[in-house]
């Protein structure tokens, strides 16, 4: 075994080549092969060193933190790890999201309050990035929304939270950002245009920022109907447009917040996650600031599934790949204390789409767990077993091989984990 | 030529080593140093100035000839050892700590 070659021992050295099945496999279905050679031969242990057209399923885990962007590759045991980064040192990485069109296109949210926004584009899944567009731009006069006071502040972009990689086509990507907008490239990053009927809906201008921002956080597409659009803002709540960005609608319906006058107006709410499954699209689960909801009419009514979780209070929230009633939280202890309950990091798992909800600690710390999981910090793979990942505010990035039967740490002391993204590559 | 000294982030951004030399048309004004390098660093665009408004970014400052030239006139002429290529122009990010 060679080791990788010098001019990319700091990149991803690995090269994927991705061709498209035959008919047989189903519109847009891809399988990726490994090609590359000499780079092969640099093998990640427990990698097997392929040749062009052997079939092997792997596992790439993006993960954006404080200080940097990092890439963890596994095969499809999930039991040794290549860690790669950091990518951007110092910048905070909000996210870094791979495109399910072609995986080896990836868009990082690059950002720092002295120089602003970048975003990077990578074609050839790491190996090489490329500033791309930054220009968050508010369309027509963006008036004004609420500041934490009650005062009226004017629209001004900040960052990105989100990106959302369309589904079907490589060259089209959402952006959440802050103040809570949604842009949308379709030259691939180059150049970005708001959606500005979510921010002129009519209740813009009383949304108010959560602690974190007036941040549009959460993108969730329809697989089957691409103008289908899901998103969420803290602390606004849910809104869905089904004209791909034309008209909104706030979906906010059985949620009740008792920090603001009205618990159930019908914006105000401050969602922190949507997850959906795409078998089952029309069902939707949420983690809001304190409880746990799911919708069964696409957010057109919420109702509570908090059961007999230790706390409802979280951030991410996030739907097994094979079973659409599966569903995993972290329970924090509160808004005002960010961490585990007792100090016992535990992964929550319902495997009957809520209410009653099982404690997965195995390979977790039950004592001195002061950390917290953020809301874009969760992640599963589609992998037969299905995996499920989650970063924490201490650094540790965590993967469960076994659907979270149980855990082990991939990396222990990166910089305050952001977010969580796997590609499942086969 | 100007010689203009980029902060850390910028020149890992912009894949810079060590000074820029510029070649500017016309005057040397803030504003032309900084058309030129986002003209010939791109990824450079929106992380100096506002896309839009030109302002400058709050937490960057223009220093030169141990002087602040932040809050001058971005269309004033540049001090003469930069113009001269004798001093550099620095684009320094504001030091935080505690």
């Amino acid at each position: 075994m060679s080791p990788a070659p010098a001019h990319v021992s700091s990149t991803l050295w690995f090269q994927w080549r991705y061709r498209r099945r035959g008919k047989d496999s189903g519109p847009g279905a891809m399988t990726f092969a490994r090609g590359g050679g000499q780079h092969l031969e640099a093998t990640a242990p427990g990698v097997e060193s392929g040749v062009e057209g052997a079939h092997m399923s792997s596992v790439r885990v993006l993960v954006g933190t404080r200080k940097g962007a990092f890439v963890l590759t596994s095969d499809g045991k999930r039991d040794q790890w290549r860690v790669d980064g950091p990518y951007f040192g110092g910048w905070e990485i909000y996210h870094v999201a791979g495109s399910p069109a072609d995986p080896d296109r990836v868009f990082v949210s690059q950002s720092m309050d002295w120089f602003g926004q970048v975003i990077q584009r990578s074609d050839d899944g790491g190996m090489s990035w490329e500033a791309v567009g930054n220009e968050f731009t508010y369309a027509g006069v963006p008036g004004t929304h609420q500041w934490y006071d009650g005062t009226d502040r004017p629209w001004e972009f900040t960052r990105v939270w989100h990106l959302a990689p369309s589904l079907t086509d490589p060259d089209t990507v959402y952006a959440g950002v802050q103040d809570a907008a949604l842009f949308r490239s379709n030259d691939g990053g180059a150049s970005w245009q708001e959606l500005r009927g979510l921010r002129e809906h009519g209740s813009g201008s009383s949304w108010q920022p959560g602690a974190g921002g007036l941040c549009l956080h959460t993108i969730v597409q329809h697989p089957a109907k691409p103008e289908r659009l899901t998103t969420a803002i803290s602390a606004a709540g849910a809104f869905r447009t089904d004209d791909t960005g034309k008209t909104w609608q706030p979906i906010n319906q059985g949620l009740e917040s008792d920090g603001i006058p009205d618990p159930e107006a019908e914006v105000g709410h401050c969602v922190h996650r949507i997850a959906m499954h795409p078998s089952r699209p029309d069902v939707l689960f949420m983690q809001k600031h304190w409880d746990v909801m799911r919708s069964d009419d696409a957010g057109d009514s919420w109702y509570e599934i908090s059961g007999d979780l230790p706390s409802d209070f979280g951030f991410p929230i996030a739907v097994h790949s094979h079973e659409p009633d599966t569903v995993y939280v972290v329970p924090i202890t509160s808004d005002a204390e960010h961490y585990p309950p007792e100090g016992k990091l535990r992964v929550y798992r319902s495997r009957t789409g809520g209410n009653e909800w099982e404690a997965l600690t195995s390979g977790l710390p039950q004592q001195h767990a002061y950390v917290n999981v953020l809301r874009d910090a969760m992640a599963v793979d589609a992998l037969d077993e299905c995996g499920v990942y989650f970063g924490t505010t201490g650094g540790q990035v965590y993967v469960s091989a076994n659907a979270g039967d149980h855990w082990e740490p991939i990396v222990r002391d990166l910089p305050p984990v952001l977010s969580v993204e796997v590609q499942t590559l086969t | 030529m100007i010689r203009v000294v980029l902060p850390t982030q910028l020149r890992a951004l912009a894949r810079i080593d060590g000074e820029v030399a510029l070649a500017l048309d016309g005057e040397a004004s803030q504003r032309a140093v900084l058309d030129a390098l986002e003209e010939r660093f791109p990824a450079l665009r929106g992380t100096m100035r506002d896309h839009e408004t030109g302002k400058r970014r709050a937490y960057l400052r223009f220093f030169a000839c141990e002087q602040d030239l932040s809050h001058e006139p971005p269309d004033a002429p540049l001090p003469a050892p930069v113009i001269a290529g004798d001093e550099p122009f620095l684009v320094v990010g504001a030091m935080a700590g505690g």
